[in-house]
């Protein structure tokens, strides 16, 4: 019979632009290890293992199979997902319906990328199409970038405000010590920086970087005995409509207006913006950390760069986004949405150290990946 | 599990060496509307869909995204598992015990035929200490028969039968793709790929895709096929390295037979199972599969072959449908044994349907030389 | 032996190159031959909401239906969106790097109701905008592949 289930460990790296000095293996264990010890749990406690990456980007097949020594997967029931830029969302959903089909009480999932190993747009590439699409597209920057400037045009929004965003993520980057980028940036900063693909330039975008997270996921028995506070997941979306790069809605993320509309729904969420107290997004780019808000429903259209400048999304506002520091500022692609969870996580037990935000009763970490495809899950810190 | 649970349709293609008239999406198409029609729905009454795919057969980087619209999956929560047909299956029946879902169809897709089997397989070697000694599943594969018979004096006559027996089965399976009448003598005399592994021990390469729906117990209730109930399932991974395993042993296999009988309450394997779907790419991994299994003890996969045990006509009929050795699909093969046991359930299997089914056993490998396993028991 | 840090990290290079057959199906080889052998743009309309794509797919997703009637769209379109990408990346489909500058653009055909990816032939950012007109051009030896029959899309002057 199905049982609640909650986030009750988390460990990431060190992220960084290149981590030279490990195996992809030893990176992962190196995020394992940090949950396990987060939890207070040993390698014996785990029942099951749930992996994912992007497969082109290191060039290894099978790579759950592969990581068994680095996730601890030796003898134990291992299974691996990959769906893109949502696999590490995809993760720590799969972790999720492992235990909540309560075929599993104590799972593991890890999501991780090195992304130093291959040419990542070349990678990014082969996601698309081989006959129709691949020899034109050219990556994910022009697709945010369009995606930018139609919310710019429509709502009068400026680069300047995209500015605000990065400024933000990275001040709340600096307080992180796992974030791949963290000295502070000023808007001017953002706006000299080289233009990449209009709006977006180079402080405008995520980085590629390497590094692992994992998460520990139990049943709610299991969960209560392990840690004082669990994070408990309330409910979980997905949507994954398109096929082709050219089918998306550019400037408007529909697929994210609809997971979260169903998490909501399934959670009882009715003012998300009074009831939810912490987001952590999968947001590519600065410019998606305002309209995606808006997709979210968390104000109208058009209203994120009011709420940006009023100060309500940085660390100290009503509603903070991205306090870890966010996307902008690591992003190990395969293990970039199980931080998102595991940060949210963090927020609700009151243990996100320096970048603890007050009184965090619910938070919402996204995915984004694929043919502009969303998840979202939405925690809070008592079960339901 | 009780009656929780239940497989209420399946879809399968005729599996071909080059389907060259199909894309991915074409034939996850065909399944997904073969195994609706079999199940007497339509993909309104589908909630969440897992498909199963491979990055590097499929030559892309998010396989399954080529096959969203065929799947039906536009506007439904749907993820991807990339391993064996059994682990996507497995996700699938996670998601309706979890009470989120109602309806969950998996669909597998693979094209042997659009990539190079050698260097794909290759490619799940470790890079820098493996890849280059130009090991991929044949070479790999070699070495765990050259193991496996010399630690356990099994002899290649005795793997032989196992092509013997499922291409002769094949031929009562319209889906399958090499039927034929063979003799122990044809397989021992046919070219050698890599010592002790001949080319009629091995499975031909396939395109095909396959789809199973599952459903809640309420669910199933309304639909018009004789429901077959999951009584257990089970998975388990053994060490990456080859050089780290006994290559002759079954510890996964193990674990993995052993987590699906405790759920399903199975305490001796031969009194409660009637018919058998192994994943056997090659002769002799039946016979480790079926000691894995316990059908019988750890070296003993070819006198029990040798035995008859596991003809149509046997005790405990292994590979009714010709096997992976009659049709390999890639990643697809371990959700077409989950199909064709849930037929022998159902008394559905046509011609190579086995008397008095009750409980039949499915099974899938990952990874290479059976590094993982994937256990399911279905019954009536 | 004393087992301290490497002087040096090592990095195993490998420069893959995988080869791969992929098949168009029975609706992509249908558009292809017409696209070489006629210079004709096919569309594949649903039965179900009516919806012409291009390039040509069997399904229609949000209907689930399979796509039946083929109707010619033009060999001009509007472009929807386009990008002049400068920097330089590994095209998967060669190994090296992709030549730029190039545009990269969605060109909904007239009478399509999908947009097709290709590029176009100006580079300029300033000659370039949403919404303007454009028509294909097509190689002289065409060989059924989106990429080379047509060589680009060019602006058609108003
Ligand atoms: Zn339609």
């Amino acid at each position: 019979m199905a049982q609640r289930v909650a986030v009750v460990g988390f460990g990431q790296t060190h992220h960084k632009s290149n981590r030279g000095d490990v195996t992809g293996i030893e990176l992962i264990n190196e995020a394992v290890r940090r949950a396990l010890e987060d939890a207070e749990l040993g390698p014996g406690d785990i029942d099951a293992v749930v992996i994912g990456n992007m497969d082109h980007f290191e060039n290894i097949n099978l790579a759950d199979m592969w990581g068994v020594e680095g996730t601890g997967g030796y003898l134990k029931p291992v299974m691996k997902l990959t769906t893109g830029g949502t696999t590490g969302t995809t993760v720590a959903i799969a972790g999720y319906y492992h235990v909540a089909s309560s075929l599993f009480d104590v799972v593991l999932a890890v999501g991780w990328e090195k992304n130093s190993e291959s040419d990542t747009t070349g990678g990014t590439i082969t996601a698309f199409d081989p006959v129709w699409e691949r020899f034109s597209f050219p990556g994910a920057l022009p697709g945010l970038a369009l995606d930018a400037v139609v919310y710019m045009q429509k709502y009068g929004v400026t680069e300047k405000d995209g500015a605000r965003v990065a400024v933000r993520d990275r001040a709340n980057a600096a307080r992180n010590p796992y974030a791949h980028l963290r000295d502070p940036i000023t808007v001017d900063d953002v706006l000299r920086s080289p233009m990449l693909s209009y709006p977006i330039k180079l402080l405008d975008i995520c980085p590629r970087s390497d590094g692992a997270a994992a998460l520990i996921l139990a049943g709610e028995e299991k969960a209560r005995k392990i840690c004082r506070q669990p994070a408990w997941i309330w409910s979980v979306s997905v949507c994954h409509n398109y096929t082709y790069t050219s089918d998306v809605n550019f400037g408007y993320l529909d697929t994210l207006e609809q997971a979260c509309r169903e998490t909501y729904k399934k959670a009882g969420i009715k003012d998300p913006g009074k009831e939810i107290d912490v987001i952590e997004m999968y947001q590519p780019c600065s410019f998606a950390g305002l309209s995606w808000l808006e997709a979210m429903g968390f104000c109208g259209p058009g209203e994120a760069p009011g709420l940006l400048w009023d100060g309500a999304t940085d660390a100290g506002g009503d509603l903070p986004v991205n306090p870890s520091g966010g996307v902008l500022n690591a992003n190990p692609i395969g293990a970039t949405g199980t931080i998102r969870v595991g940060e949210v996580a963090r927020q609700i037990q009151g243990r996100a150290g320096a970048c603890q935000v007050p009184e965090v009763k619910t938070g919402l970490a996204t995915g984004f990946g694929g043919c502009y495809w969303s998840d979202v899950l939405l925690l809070g810190n008592r079960p339901r | 599990m009780l009656d929780e649970v239940a497989i209420v349709g399946v879809g399968q293609t005729k599996y071909e060496r080059r389907k060259i008239g199909e894309t991915f999406a074409d034939l996850v198409f065909e399944v997904t509307n073969k195994a609706l029609e079999d199940a007497g729905i339509t993909i309104r009454d589908i909630d969440n869909v897992v498909t199963v795919s491979n990055d590097f057969q499929d030559g892309r980087t998010i396989s399954s995204m080529a096959v969203m619209d065929a799947c039906g999956a536009f506007g439904k929560n749907v993820s991807t598992v990339e391993g064996d047909g059994t682990l996507g299956a497995l996700y699938g029946l996670m998601r309706v015990l979890s009470g989120a879902f109602e309806t969950t169809l998996v669909v597998a897709h693979c094209k042997c035929s659009e990539g190079d089997q050698d260097l794909i397989w290759n490619s799940a070697f470790d890079p820098v200490y493996y890849r280059r000694l130009g090991l991929e599943a044949v070479s790999a594969s070699a070495l765990q028969a050259r193991r496996y018979m010399d630690k356990y004096g099994v002899t290649g006559e005795q793997c032989a039968l196992v092509p013997v027996k499922n291409h002769r089965n094949a031929r009562a399976n319209p889906w399958a793709q090499e039927a034929m009448d063979l003799t122990v003598e044809e397989v021992m005399r046919s070219p050698v790929l890599a010592s002790p592994l001949k080319m009629l021990d091995a499975a031909p390469l396939s395109d095909g895709a396959c789809a199973v729906i599952f459903a809640n117990r309420w669910k199933a209730g309304r639909m018009t096929t004789k429901p077959v109930w999951v009584r257990g399932v089970g998975h388990c991974a053994d060490a990456y390295y080859l050089g780290d395993r006994d290559l002759a042993g079954v510890d996964s296999l193990t674990g993995a037979a052993k987590r699906a009988y405790g759920l399903a309450g199975i305490v001796d394997p031969r009194k409660e199972i009637d018919v058998v779907e192994v994943f056997e790419a090659f002769g002799y991994q039946e016979l480790m599969w079926l000691e894995g299994l316990g059908f019988c003890d750890p070296g003993q996969g070819g006198v029990f072959t040798a035995g008859g045990n596991t003809l149509m006509d046997g005790p405990w009929p292994v590979n009714p449908s010709g096997g992976v050795l009659s049709a390999h699909p890639g990643l697809v093969a371990g959700l077409v044994r989950i199909a064709e046991a849930c037929l022998q359930v159902r008394g559905d299997a046509g011609a190579r349907q086995v008397d008095g089914v009750r409980t039949a056993l499915a099974h899938g490998t990952n990874g290479l030389c059976g590094q993982g396993h994937c256990v399911w028991v279905l019954g009536g | 032996m004393s087992l301290k840090a490497p002087p040096e990290l090592i990095v195993f290079q490998q420069m893959a190159d995988v080869p791969y057959n992929w098949s168009l199906g029975r609706e992509g080889s249908l558009f292809l031959i017409a696209l070489r052998d006629e210079k004709k743009f096919l569309g594949i309309k649903c039965p179900s909401c009516g919806k012409v794509y291009v390039p040509p797919r069997k399904v229609c997703g949000p209907c689930f239906t399979a796509n039946s009637q083929w109707v010619e769209v033009g060999d001009e379109g509007v472009v929807t969106a386009f990008s002049v990408v400068n920097y330089r990346f590994t095209d998967p489909a060669t190994g090296l790097p992709r030549e730029v500058p190039y545009t990269f653009a969605f060109v909904r055909l007239d009478g399509a109701d999908t947009k097709l990816c290709h590029k176009l032939a100006e580079t300029d950012p300033a000659r370039l905008k949403v919404g303007m007109r454009v028509k294909a051009v097509f190689a002289e030896q065409r060989t059924g592949n989106i990429e080379k029959d047509v060589i680009h899309f060019r602006a058609v002057q108003a």
